[in-house]
């Protein structure tokens, strides 16, 4: 079964799913076609407010909204939502638990648009805001479902959203649910937990991983905040090895500090070791070249299990570039049996 | 021009009077306070409270209850100092408070107007307490939390692009302080509200020239402030914040766009020995017991005026 390759799903998911939602309106900060809500404003133009290029004033009006009964989607780059306006996100937005989604576009290192552009300690910042919900996308079908599971939390909540082309790595059929990772291997060596875009470079390392004899239990989680989902701490205590977590984030206050918090909390004595940006900012260039200048591609991800599991494993880039990657749906949730 | 019989003056200058009169009494208790706010400011809340606003009346005076938490998840019952403001409706006024540094003055004007129990200021600033001193939406009068200012403007703005796409009539007020047009979020908010037509939006702006640092002018400079907000496509009124016809007319005022009235005035006025302070006026700190009682004395004068009329 090779895999479904899907164009722009958010454009027409987004309009049909806010048909029979009339208290659902759309914020735009001058990226309206960008962040892929120009039919959406052409079809529901009482609905769409255009706030010019404006983004502390933005949240704020977006709040006042909220606080009517309205349910604002503001669209626009993640980076002029949590870093442009963070004092107007935390005061005005999420100190009041007011119903504002946040869709962020360009999570991470996804655009050449360079260092202004990119996202990268997003979650870590809003992971560490009271009441905020953190949402990440990792394919079509979650960019499809996402818009429930948010309309579903009663205070503001933030995606990191994917745009354009993408995979369908995930069926129609299992949808994102709140806090609930989805399990994409059984294997008893090594743990990863993988979110966002590294999710298929995980599922690329794991098929090298496991022919060559390394288990491997792969989470996919799509909720950063909250934590609690009890699959990730049976998937924690349960591996052999260690752990690897790979994020398109600093490895700072994202996906790998919070698995490390969860890995304190419960007093384990698991090996972590962290894929991501390190300490650093990204420059412009294309995505496949950021993945591997700066260690967030499958190769990576190898890499960082070899350091789990002590010894060289033997693959290398070329097998990686042709290994397939093929849709998955959920194996078994230790969690759900417990 | 005034009509100094007129039943609604002479209530909204009683109000006014017992504003400064309660700050002032109240910095004097705590050694310090906010006072320059309540001088500047008197008139303008006075008038907002006994004239401008439609709201709806308060059973009783109400009695602060104690703080049971932030809002969140965890704390359903939450509920923001609207409450001191009447039970809303179609047609009646929204006030949205922005500088939460007035607090106390707006305190002291709920007191005067039957809206907070006068006990309730002996709650400001205690611990426990939602009277707090830089006011949050828990605290009467306020429901959009603004001490970090310049955010309530944005907020008022979506309130009444809402309430317009609903249908309601009232409008939605927005008092502001001078310094707050520093920030850019304000002019952010002046375009986008004229761009988006928010005809039911009023903001009144106590302009009395003082800021943290001490005068507007030295710190960051808001001159032509109103050549400047015309410019920004809304209609603008310029004042004596102590006038209370002046006032009267500017705010009652339609004129088909987002409306501001500016009320230039004085941070002394009632209190003329609080001069000696200037510019730093933000907040009255007692140096010795001499100072203190030399307040105390301009006090009691004021008071004593009070009694007489």
């Amino acid at each position: 079964m090779t895999l479904e390759t899907v164009v722009r799903p958010h454009v027409e998911n987004f309009i049909a799913w806010a048909k029979d939602k009339p208290e659902v309106v759309v914020v735009t900060a001058d990226l309206t076609n960008s962040s892929e809500v120009g039919k959406w404003r052409d079809t529901y133009p009482d609905r769409y407010f255009s706030v010019g290029m404006a983004e502390q004033n933005m949240l704020g009006f977006a709040a006042g909204l909220a606080r009517e009964g309205y349910t604002p989607y503001i669209h626009t780059f993640a980076v002029f939502i949590y870093r442009r306006a963070y004092d107007q996100l935390a005061m005005s937005v999420a100190y009041p638990n007011l119903r504002v989604r946040m869709i962020g576009f360009l999570p991470g290192i996804l655009t050449p648009g360079g260092v202004t552009h990119q996202a990268i300690e997003d979650v870590a910042i809003l992971r560490a805001t009271p009441n905020m919900t953190v949402l990440e996308t990792g394919d079509a079908t979650e960019v499809e479902s996402v818009l429930d599971v948010a309309q579903a939390v009663d205070g503001p909540v933030y995606v990191r959203m994917l745009r354009g082309v993408m995979p369908r790595l995930f069926p129609r059929s299992e949808p994102m649910r709140l806090d609930t990772a989805r399990v994409l291997s059984t294997g008893e060596d090594v743990t990863l937990v993988t979110a966002g875009v590294e999710t298929e470079e995980g599922l690329r390392a794991v098929r090298a991983l496991q022919a060559r004899g390394v288990g491997v239990r792969h989470l996919h989680v799509s909720t950063h905040k909250p934590f609690d989902d009890p699959e990730v701490l049976a998937s924690i205590a349960g591996a052999s090895r260690g752990i690897v977590t790979a994020e398109n984030h600093l490895v700072t206050g994202g996906l790998g500090s919070a698995v490390a918090e969860r890995i304190a909390d419960a007093g384990l004595g698991q090996r972590l070791v962290r894929v991501g940006l390190r300490d650093t900012y990204a420059h412009g260039a294309s995505r496949a070249h950021l993945m591997r200048e700066y260690g967030l591609d499958a190769l990576a991800i190898v890499q960082a299990v070899e350091r789990v599991v002590g010894e060289p494993l033997g693959i290398d880039a070329e097998e990686l570039a042709h290994t397939e990657v093929v849709p998955v749906g959920a194996a078994a949730r230790n969690a759900d049996s417990l | 021009m005034s009509d100094p019989s007129a039943a609604w003056q002479d209530r909204t200058r009683a109000v006014a009077a017992g504003i400064r009169r309660r700050v002032f009494e109240h910095v004097l208790r705590h050694g310090e306070g906010y006072l320059s706010q309540a001088c500047s400011a008197a008139e303008l809340l006075a008038m907002l409270y006994t004239r401008t606003l439609r709201l709806a009346p308060v059973d009783a005076p109400i009695v602060p209850p104690p703080f049971t938490g932030v809002p969140g998840p965890a704390n359903p019952d939450y509920r923001t100092g609207a409450v001191y403001h009447g039970a809303p409706g179609p047609g009646l006024d929204r006030f949205i408070f922005s500088p939460a540094q007035y607090a106390l003055a707006l305190y002291a004007a709920l007191i005067e107007v039957g809206r907070l129990d006068p006990a309730g200021l002996d709650d400001f600033n205690r611990d426990g307490s939602t009277v707090e001193m830089i006011g949050a939406e828990h605290s009467p009068g306020i429901e959009t939390t603004t001490g970090s200012l310049a955010q309530a403007l944005s907020q008022a703005a979506g309130i009444a692009v809402a309430r317009r796409r609903r249908g309601d009539t009232g409008r939605v007020w927005v008092m502001m302080s001078d310094g707050e047009f520093e920030e850019g979020q304000t002019w952010e908010a002046l375009a986008n509200a004229a761009f988006h037509a928010i005809d039911n939006l009023r903001v009144i702006v106590d302009v009395n020239g003082q800021q943290c640092d001490g005068l507007v002018s030295a710190v960051g400079n808001l001159e032509h402030l109103g050549d400047r907000v015309r410019a920004f496509g809304w209609s603008c009124d310029e004042v004596d914040g102590h006038d209370l016809d002046a006032l009267d007319a500017a705010a009652a005022r339609e004129t088909g766009r987002p409306h501001m009235v500016l009320a230039f005035t004085d941070p002394t006025r009632g209190v003329p020995l609080l001069a000696e302070k200037a510019p730093l006026l933000h907040t009255l700190r007692f140096k010795s017991p001499d100072e203190k009682a030399r307040y105390q004395a301009a006090y009691d004068a004021l008071a004593r005026e009070a009694v007489t009329a």
